[in-house]
């Protein structure tokens, strides 16, 4: 029995053949002695040709017959880590933005602050990349609307970047939210009586492909958004 | 009314019935959604044999023109129904995305065996 700490870093691949095989190469590169980071994509039904190209990548490819969205993919890396006995899951950016050296970081500091869930923030230290003021707004107001409803302050409630227990991994294997789940995602560690919280780290802007939130889709987004997180609060 | 459009009514609401049950017999409609078409189907015919049967519900409820009553009750049963259906296709929504997920985690899985 080796005392290795297995991590999958889940990454949802939407049309990502210009970015896909550099964040897997990173991926890999944080492996250490004592930690096996597994790289794996999960391929939502790409048009391009993303399913080729990590067919040949050393990673775990998992390819969806029908394009699910963000939330159905990431779901599915979950359900593999948690059937194939990881430690922990973190679900990464397919386009690039999270930087997959503050890995080991996170599970560092999930386990000393004893938590189910650790946010990558980019808003603690304010370092790094940090969008535009329109979106910080948007983000602002999510702010808002989780410490109304949770109590909790959390700075980053959009960030995509996160690392989760075998806990965490249980609970989002029954329920995920298809479109836009990270806000929606906070309110279910909450109320399930998850412990989370938020270290710093710093994003780089988008390396290729496009934003699924802009013109009329953000009025959508934060629409969409609000009411997924009130009804998730009153449904558990 | 004049006997002719009661024929006709008639005649069709039985069509109409002989139709439903046709789908139900043959597999293609699922006994759930059948019958609320073999209800709407019986309320065609009861009023197509019950000349006098719209008037006297519109008196009941207070409706003075009883057409408004068929065309209240015909939209809010069609609502109803609409609703249903959106809740069916949330379901499917949901069974679905379970399927494509054990599929591709079954994939990988038989990926991995034949490479072996």
């Amino acid at each position: 029995m080796s005392t290795r700490v297995k991590i999958a870093v889940i990454i949802p691949a939407y049309n990502e053949q210009e970015s896909i095989a550099a964040v897997v190469a990173n991926v890999n590169s944080v492996s250490t002695d004592e930690i096996t980071v597994v790289p794996v994509v999960v391929n939502d039904c790409s048009k391009d040709s993303t399913l080729k190209i990590i067919s040949g990548l050393n990673c775990i490819a998992l390819n969806l017959p029908i394009n699910l969205g963000i939330g159905g993919a990431v779901q599915t890396g979950i359900k593999y880590a948690f059937n194939n006995d990881f430690d922990y899951a973190v679900q990464i950016d397919g386009d690039g933005q999270h930087p997959t050296g503050p890995i080991p970081m996170l599970m560092e500091e999930l386990r000393k602050n004893n938590w189910d869930v650790v946010i990558g923030s980019r808003f603690i230290k304010n370092e790094g990349f940090q969008s535009t003021i329109m979106r910080r707004s948007g983000i602002k107001y999510f702010q808002w609307l989780l410490k109304l409803i949770t109590g909790e302050t959390v700075t980053d409630p959009t960030s995509g970047m996160r690392l989760m227990n075998r806990k965490t991994m249980e609970l989002l294997y029954a329920y995920y939210p298809d479109e836009y789940p990270e806000p929606e995602a906070l309110i279910i560690y909450n109320r399930n009586g998850l412990k989370f919280g938020e270290v710093p780290v710093q994003m780089v802007e988008r390396q290729g492909g496009q934003s699924s939130i802009q013109g009329f889709g953000t009025i959508y987004y934060m629409f969409k958004v609000t009411i997924a997180i009130i009804f998730t609060f009153l449904r558990n | 009314m004049d006997p002719r459009i009661q024929f006709i009514a008639i005649a069709v609401s039985l069509l109409f019935l002989c139709y439903v049950l046709w789908q139900i017999k043959k597999g293609r409609l699922r006994e759930e959604y059948a019958f609320i078409w073999i209800l709407s189907t019986f309320a065609l015919i009861i009023f197509s044999f019950w000349r006098n049967g719209l008037e006297v519900i519109a008196r009941t409820f207070g409706v003075h023109d009883p057409p408004n009553l068929v065309f209240t009750g015909a939209i809010f049963a069609i609502l109803v129904y609409l609703l249903h259906l959106s809740l069916s296709v949330s379901k499917l929504h949901a069974q679905n995305k379970t399927l494509a997920q054990e599929l591709a985690l079954l994939k990988e899985k038989l990926n991995k065996m034949n490479s072996k």
